[in-house]
């Protein structure tokens, strides 16, 4: 249905723009729009609202069948894939002639996620990184008076809070999540893939004592193994003290904002992840916002991806929805300069890492984590589990070794 | 005017609609099954392999394809009886002289069939859910310790084939009650006058009467349960530990979340096979039975 309705408001009305959204970004959008329709006179823009769950499905059908928006919200994982279709607009020259947009004030390893095989896709538009969220006065109880900052700092922590016993656990991982896993291999040298991103290099050692990390957390029983279908409603869960620490995202301060009482707001708090020696990277996530090549209004969706790239109206969507802006001068503003518990995640993005920029990542990253939680579940050794994921990688990247040797892709 | 020249005018029509909107596709699925289709063909054709039977052989030495074939034959196995018996035992409260407010009944019985999926699993979730359920709390009552229903790699896959079972048997139950209500009345009169039990009854009086209607129902049910995709997709999302994806769960990750449409035609043409194989035998089954 709104395939159908894409396509043809776009050719009917010449001054239309068609900008698809993903999630919960699309109704905050609905209230920055009016601004930029005001400033343009004559242009219109429909914003439409793709729910996450099939949003890629529905990127993919549109690519298919010629019927894409003029530009979107993109999870920023996901341009290699629309990348490797040649579906989006390279936007480097428009980069470089904009006044708005200033390369230089973007986090460094944010901004790199959008540039597949020399090229940029796409410009951020807010970021997501995962980091911890921790009960300060659980912590305190235990005789703790600072977050962790490394590995071993961490699991003596898990280990003074867990009493799985009387329900209590150091932390939740929902062994269905692979964001978790992964930041703890992004915090090691060694890089995920090797040989021009052509094989798999979760045998490595790094790779091996991070996915040693994360399996002794449930060995030790300092996390129960259970996926988030399980995990039901974590934030009063946090706040009764079931979990002392949560490895998630941004939303959730508005989450635990929203589902504590004003009583408990004191006793959370997030911080920067532990990284094996001293604080660590974490996962460079997030949406950026790309205009497609077979839009006929380029040149005003790049005025509106300008407007939405403003610091003040970066601002105003964080003080909508909590998603925090990508530019260091966004920062800049009231709401996020002087909340606490933002202030992790500023620490956190300059220390982020962007994952193998290819299409076949998240396939790859999602059989990580199955076998990741037969690992966590004991099924499977950490050699047996490091073996198994790079022969499930190397089976998946099959047709990208074929293409690179045949030079149908860079690499 | 030719008789047959006649009849072929009068199908065409209804050849074209089968060969554009059956065969057609069919035909398509299968040679795209004997390719690698996947992201990269779709930005550009030259990169489409011929693969041969290369996707179905490398199917074959899939544990995960084994294993989601293993899960799928324990739903059809455990589920198909299950929900026969439940169906058929529904069906005969409901034909029973003695039933009041037969309406309302079938009504409520058949309501979970047209209820969609996704609203009754929400539901159904939070009745499982190991620490909230009223599952968990009914067994605590009688002092049984809870179980991790759809957490737990053992129980998520029995908690499935309940749940279906809840959903689907309202729609056999009505087709059993047609079928009761069927066998003639004065049958069931001349063995209650020979002094025969309701058992007795029940055995040589409606289970051969309701045979043919047995049939259908059964290989209606088969095929339907080897098609299992939407419950676990909305209960579990395949998971704990993969312990609950099907065939068809397999097929739609293959195909609509990695876009690797070749493999996910192969998985397609192998369920074809394995269910077209399954009908037949009970088919063959029943007729050498009926022939005994």
């Amino acid at each position: 249905m709104t395939l159908g309705a894409a396509c043809s408001s776009r050719t009917d009305d010449a001054r239309t723009l068609t900008f698809w959204t993903i999630g919960r970004e699309g109704e905050a959008v609905a209230k920055l729009i009016p601004d930029f329709e005001k400033e343009h006179p004559g242009l219109h823009v429909k914003v439409q609202q793709l729910p996450l769950t099939a949003a890629h499905q529905k990127l993919l059908t549109a690519i298919a069948g010629s019927s894409t928006p003029d530009l979107s919200q993109l999870g920023n994982t996901w341009i290699p894939e629309l990348a490797a279709l040649d579906a989006l607009e390279p936007l480097q020259s428009r980069v470089d002639a904009s006044k708005t947009i200033d390369a230089s004030d973007y986090f460094a390893n944010i901004w790199t996620t959008n540039r597949i095989g020399g090229q940029l896709y796409g410009v951020p538009w807010y970021v997501d990184t995962r980091l911890l969220f921790y009960r300060r006065d659980l912590l305190a109880k235990a005789g703790f008076d600072a977050p962790p900052r490394d590995w071993a700092q961490w699991r003596a922590m898990l280990a003074a809070l867990s009493q799985p016993e009387r329900g209590a656990w150091g932390i939740l991982l929902p062994t269905n999540e692979f964001e978790q896993l992964l930041v703890l291999a992004l915090q090691q040298d060694e890089p995920l893939l090797r040989d021009d991103n052509r094989y798999g290099n979760f045998r490595s050692e790094g790779f091996r004592r991070a996915l040693t990390f994360y399996v002794d957390t449930f060995r030790q029983r300092q996390a129960p193994a259970i996926t988030n279908v399980e995990a039901g409603n974590p934030w009063t869960e946090f706040g009764r003290g079931v979990y002392a620490f949560y490895l998630s995202g941004p939303w959730n301060i508005g989450e635990f904002r929203k589902r504590l009482p004003a009583s408990q707001q004191d006793d959370w708090d997030t911080a920067p992840l532990p990284g094996p020696h001293g604080p660590g990277a974490s996962n460079a996530g997030g949406s950026s916002l790309v205009i497609f090549r077979t839009s006929p209004h380029k040149d005003e969706a790049w005025q509106l991806i300008e407007f939405l790239s403003r610091p003040q109206v970066q601002q105003r969507l964080y003080d909508l929805l909590g998603d925090m802006p990508p530019r260091r001068s966004s920062w800049e503003g009231e709401a996020l300069r002087n909340d606490p518990k933002a202030r992790a995640f500023r620490e956190q993005l300059e220390r982020v890492k962007p994952t193998p920029p290819i299409p076949e990542w998240e396939r790859i990253v999602t059989e990580m984590q199955l076998v990741a939680a037969q690992a966590a579940h004991g099924d499977l050794s950490i050699d047996e589990a490091a073996a198994e994921i790079d022969r499930r990688a190397d089976r998946i990247l099959e047709k990208r070794r074929w293409l690179m040797e045949h030079g149908r892709v860079a690499p | 005017m030719n008789t047959q020249r006649t009849a072929w005018l009068f199908l065409t029509p209804a050849l074209l609609v089968l060969a554009l909107f059956f065969l057609i596709p069919v035909l398509a699925a299968f040679a795209l099954s004997l390719t690698d289709f996947d992201l990269y063909a779709l930005a550009d054709l030259r990169n489409l392999r011929f693969v041969a039977l290369g996707n179905y052989w490398e199917l074959l030495h899939r544990p995960l394809f084994w294993s989601a074939l293993g899960h799928t034959l324990y739903f059809v196995v455990i589920g198909v009886p299950l929900s026969m018996v439940v169906s058929l035992g529904a069906a005969m409260l409901l034909n029973s002289p003695l039933a009041r407010m037969k309406p309302l009944f079938r009504t409520a019985l058949f309501a979970p069939v047209v209820t969609t999926v996704v609203a009754v699993a929400v539901i159904w979730r939070y009745l499982f859910n190991t620490k909230y359920g009223l599952a968990n709390y009914s067994l605590g009552l009688i002092g049984i310790s809870p179980v991790d229903w759809l957490g737990d790699p053992r129980w998520a896959m029995p908690t499935i084939i309940l749940f279906a079972v809840w959903k689907n048997f309202g729609y056999n139950m009505i087709i059993f009650l047609a079928g009761l209500q069927a066998i003639p009345a004065d049958l069931y009169e001349a063995a209650r006058i020979d002094g025969a039990s309701p058992w007795r009854q029940f055995r040589h009086i409606t289970l051969p009467m309701l045979a043919p209607t047995m049939l259908m129902v059964s290989i209606l049910t088969v095929s339907g349960y080897f098609q299992l995709f939407a419950e676990p997709f909305v209960m579990t999302e395949g998971g704990p530990l993969q312990s609950t994806v099907s065939v068809l769960y397999l097929m739609y990750e293959e195909g609509f979340k990695w876009w690797n449409l070749g493999s996910a035609s192969a998985v397609a043409f192998l369920l074809f096979l394995i269910m077209f194989a399954v009908t037949a035998v009970m088919l063959r089954a029943s007729r050498q039975r009926g022939e005994a």
